[in-house]
């Protein structure tokens, strides 16, 4: 697996286009581990959404710059064109979907957890499915907007895009703002722990069934 | 031989004997789990032992605080790689529930959860005094989105094996996969083994 190409994606985050020979296919949605080798042989692996397709002709991932973390700063500041590191997975494939498993889907990210749910959009436009599609993203400020660009391609497919700025006069999501997008077939919730933990809440609230629910959270709540 | 990353040192932890292979420290208490957290897990709350014994037995909240409790501290292993040293848990030995209700050729059990989960476990993974039924987390009530009001606890086996949001225990003879093994995770899970997925 080798770097093809980085490249800044929003304030505080970049992508990482990689090339990876042999990669027997994903579902959209599904991660991969993410393993480094050091030097002296120390290695250590993290689980990282795909954030393409499996239609797609390249494969990326979308690195956020933490503070902290083992092996995000080195993928987030050291990584460049021609790096080599070891890809496991793909894994967690009970949050995916593919088109044939139809709709209505509804898609709902806090900050980076927008990136699996992204990949499912890229499915769902790449393989022409006209399914009933919806995607809610919370996220702090527009400059830290991830895929913003993506956007009116989605719109102009027919996928139904509310963002709210929670830093910029927005709010967080509540059932006002879920609730016109009705009861889907589908739901994926990704993001922040207790971004997670608030919005399927309001979901279960608004008679969503629990059982079409998927949720990935992300940044442990320190106990 | 893998590629090295160039420049990468990593976080060598402090204690590496303590770290099953492939498992990083955390600090942090990360939230794992298919769906939504059950909001209504402590309604109603009772524990069953139903299946392979002698007597089927079902517990309310105020019978399972007046069992005899015990206050485990361990370390804890996600298949998702991370481990949380000295943990401490109030619950009550498995063996203890299992005493009540006496198994007849059991060899295994399935947990069964409010959400609808199902994780399976040889009986002998349950008993000896290795696995509990929690529902203090650090001294204070377990919280909901940890498997509060009361989850499975089997330590020296991969986390999702402590089943959240417990209700019943099925003793069976013969095994039976649950959710996340018939989803390709390895059938027992022990992290010291690496048994993360099937074939491993």
């Amino acid at each position: 697996m080798t770097v093809r190409a980085v490249r800044e994606q929003a304030d505080g985050a970049r992508t990482v286009v990689l090339d990876v020979p042999g990669w027997e296919g994903h579902r959209a949605g599904q991660s991969v581990d993410v393993r480094l080798t050091a030097q002296d042989g120390y290695r250590t692996q993290r689980p990282y959404s795909i954030a393409t397709a499996p239609e797609d002709e390249t494969f990326e991932l979308c690195i956020e710059h933490l503070r902290d973390g083992e092996v995000s700063p080195w993928l987030a500041n050291e990584l460049r064109e021609g790096d080599q590191f070891e890809l496991r997975g793909p894994g967690g494939r009970s949050f995916s979907w593919h088109a044939e498993e139809g709709g209505p889907l509804l898609l709902i990210a806090g900050g980076a957890g927008i990136v699996p749910l992204r990949a499912m959009v890229r499915h769902r436009l790449m393989t022409g499915s006209a399914v009933d599609t919806s995607v809610v993203v919370s996220a702090r400020t527009r400059a830290g907007l991830l895929y913003a660009s993506e956007l009116d391609e989605w719109r102009a497919a027919g996928v139904r895009v509310h963002v709210s700025f929670t830093r910029e006069g927005g709010r967080r999501l509540d059932a006002a703002q879920l609730r016109p997008f009705g009861l889907a077939r589908h739901v994926f919730v990704c993001g922040p722990t207790a971004f997670v933990e608030h919005t399927t809440r309001v979901l279960l609230e608004l008679g969503h069934d629990a059982a079409a629910v998927r949720a990935e959270r992300f940044g442990g709540a320190a106990a | 031989m893998p590629p090295i990353a160039r420049g990468f040192r990593g976080r060598r932890p402090a204690d590496p004997d303590r770290l099953p292979p492939g498992q990083y420290e955390t600090r942090d208490f990360p939230v794992l789990a298919v769906g939504p957290t059950p909001p209504h897990a402590a309604q109603d709350w009772a524990f069953t032992i139903r299946g392979a014994v002698s007597r089927e037995v079902t517990i309310g909240w105020d019978e399972l605080l007046a069992l005899p409790r015990e206050t485990p501290t361990v370390d804890i292993h996600c298949v998702t790689q991370w481990s949380k040293f000295d943990t401490t848990w109030t619950g009550v030995s498995i063996d203890t529930l299992l005493a009540e209700a006496g198994p007849v050729g059991a060899a295994y059990a399935v947990a069964h959860a409010a959400d609808g989960y199902e994780t399976n476990l040889p009986l002998d993974d349950l008993t000896g005094g290795k696995a509990w039924l929690v529902w203090e987390y650090e001294g204070e009530p377990l919280e909901p989105p940890h498997g509060g009001p009361a989850r499975l606890l089997v330590p020296h086996l991969y986390f999702w094996k402590s089943a959240k949001w417990v209700r019943a225990l099925e003793l069976l003879a013969a095994d039976r996969p649950g959710y996340w093994e018939v989803n390709g995770y390895h059938d027992r899970g022990d992290p010291w083994q690496e048994q993360r997925y099937q074939g491993d």
